[in-house]
């Protein structure tokens, strides 16, 4: 019973994490109708913007040492806290921006810019590769200098592409993202595993004869002030009203006035902002590995949750959160082996059963 | 008031607009009617520049619409109640008003008077201001359409197929509705199937087939018009 009530506890954080992360596929989704693959690599920028914050950035004291320092730490990680919203909300919409605005609308010339930019990062990196570290504000210049001139071939490539409302490139251009940010993330940050130390002062709380770290209480409490907060956003501000009128009828929205592409923005900003949240708290806190593949797991299962709840339900995505952290600790605890199969076991039944999600409505059309 | 010069519209490789051209004079009720795929709702949603034209022009008091995001047009004072109604029906229909004033929402006195207009307009909206859009009848919802275009102060006013899918004395609610709301200003162009009724609220017509004007006239002539009498009006 107690290991049972222990494990409930242990499911319901990683839930809370699987939700904060559930909650911008499914925003995403209901405003674009498209599935964001890219989200769980945001939710691994957070991670790494906790990793540099906490190792580099800020000055956090070694709690073993300066054990008086515990507040100041305190302080710090709510500073790294919203550091790594911050961040992962300005890359939530420069990825909205130049990744999935130009295949909605067509290419401007600040796109090719952009894209010019991108396009020689490989290249410098392979010079930068073929000779020695110390020149590396040479490389710098010749990025610079090689993307300025692959700037023409891509307005000249990019007049050639014409907007489209289809899902499947929009879909496609998402994997796309993915693999840019995790595979720029082992270039720039490197494969080796990361850690995050100890920053906080943990505890362990015993209830009841039921055991189980500060910590995770921590994380369920920023969790769900987050969540409470996105839901006042999004019922009752002028953004959240318009990103809710967006995700009803897209056309309907613009005949009002608003200016579909800017809540969009406001959307990828606010749905990257909480996976950075959260990508930040379990590196901090589950002394867990940081690498550049960090999102992939937790943002495949985060997308299942949000599919579980009812794609583009915002209160589904946090009850499809919850549910599959409970029923994969649930199920590890018993047969560990079946932890990240079960996810996937849980996508199939209910496709298979309620393809709208459990809180999604069958769209059937009123005539 | 709108000038709308030879406009040209696809939708992907299909024809929809073949050179239509039209005005709308200020303080006119005008209305657009036709068969079905005529090009009567396109032409409407290319003024709301929800598609652009291949070419051609819509200019409202000389400025040209076309070019400009269509988020901006409400702002000019061009606002549109759709085909279909296409009222948020997971929001209350008060939030449906509001977000119909969303241009205008630093101001709340503002806001507070229009939404007392069109309840005044439309009493039966204020009797189901806090129920969802989605759970109103199909008239009541046409009201909140059209209430709702009226809440961004429009000096013109796109309406269409108001009265598609009302019960017959409710179209008649209707279309006194729009004289009354013309007689309060507001210039309105208004794309009808219901040709008989859309005639006699209006001053002039023109008469759309397959993607061009094939006749624009006063709507009395139209109305006394043989070939408009025998293909639209079922004589």
């Amino acid at each position: 019973m107690q290991e049972f009530v222990q494990n409930l506890i242990y499911g319901v954080e990683t839930g809370a994490i699987y939700a904060l992360i559930a909650l911008g596929y499914t925003m995403v989704y209901g405003v674009l109708r498209l599935i964001n693959f890219a989200h769980g690599d945001v939710y691994m920028i957070g991670a790494f913007v906790g990793f540099f914050a906490c190792t580099q950035w800020l000055p956090f004291k070694d709690l073993s040492q300066h054990p008086e320092a515990a507040t100041l730490n305190v302080l710090l990680a709510i500073v790294t806290l919203f550091l790594a919203m911050l961040i992962c909300a300005l890359l939530g919409i420069v990825i909205e921006r130049f990744a999935y605005r130009p295949l909605r609308n067509g290419f401007r010339n600040a796109d090719a810019h952009f894209w010019g930019f991108v396009a020689a990062l490989p290249l410098t990196a392979f010079v930068g590769a073929m000779t020695t570290t110390k020149r590396q504000g040479a490389f710098l210049a010749v990025g610079v200098i090689v993307g300025f001139a692959l700037r023409p071939a891509m307005a000249y490539l990019s007049k050639k592409i014409k907007p489209s409302s289809s899902r499947l490139n929009a879909l496609i251009t998402a994997i796309g993202v993915s693999l840019v940010l995790e595979n720029g993330g082992i270039n720039v940050f490197g494969a080796d595993p990361k850690f995050i130390p100890d920053i906080l002062p943990k505890r362990q709380i015993s209830l009841l004869g039921i055991e189980f770290d500060s910590s995770r209480v921590v994380i369920l409490i920023v969790a769900a002030v987050l969540m409470a907060t996105l839901r006042y956003i999004v019922l009752y501000t002028r953004p959240g009203k318009a990103m809710r009128a967006i995700s009803h009828d897209i056309d309907a929205a613009k005949l009002m006035g608003i200016n579909t592409d800017r809540v969009i923005a406001f959307t990828f900003a606010l749905g990257a902002s909480l996976a950075g949240a959260g990508g930040f708290m379990v590196a901090a806190f589950t002394n867990i590995k940081v690498v550049p593949l960090f999102g992939l797991q937790p943002g495949l299962k985060a997308f299942v949750a949000a599919v579980l709840g009812g794609a583009g339900n915002i209160p589904g995505a946090a009850l499809g959160g919850l549910i599959m952290g409970v029923v994969e600790s649930l199920v590890a605890s018993k047969y560990p082996q079946w932890r990240d199969a079960v996810a996937f076991i849980l996508l199939i039944v209910i496709l298979l059963v309620r393809p709208a999600g459990l809180l999604g409505k069958n769209t059937a059309e009123k005539v | 008031m709108l000038v709308i010069q030879d406009l040209h519209v696809y939708y992907g490789a299909i024809r929809a607009l073949d050179g239509i051209s039209l005005t709308v004079n200020e303080g006119e009720i005008v209305t657009m009617i036709g068969a079905n795929g005529a090009g009567k709702s396109t032409t409407i949603r290319t003024i709301s520049v929800l598609v652009r034209p291949r070419s051609g022009a819509a200019m409202f008091e000389g400025k040209a619409l076309h070019t400009l995001p269509a988020h901006e047009i409400v702002t000019l004072g061009v606002s549109q109640s759709p085909e279909g109604r296409r009222v948020f029906a997971n929001m209350s229909v008060r939030e449906n008003l509001e977000l119909g004033a969303y241009v205008h929402h630093k101001k709340k006195a503002q806001i507070q008077e229009d939404m007392d207009k069109a309840f005044a307009l439309f009493p039966r909206l204020k009797e189901r201001e806090n129920q969802s859009a989605g759970t109103l009848s199909g008239g009541e919802q046409q009201m909140l359409a059209i209430g709702r275009a009226l809440m961004s102060r429009p000096r013109l006013l796109l309406l269409d197929e108001p009265s598609l899918g009302l019960a017959p004395f409710l179209v008649q609610t209707i279309f006194q509705i729009i004289q009354d709301i013309n007689k309060t200003g507001v210039t309105i162009l208004l794309v009808e199937q219901n040709a008989n009724q859309a005639l006699r609220v209006a001053h002039r017509g023109y008469v759309l087939e397959t993607g061009r004007v094939v006749l624009a006239d006063t709507a009395q002539n139209l109305l006394s018009n043989d070939s408009v009498r025998q293909a639209y009006l079922g004589e």
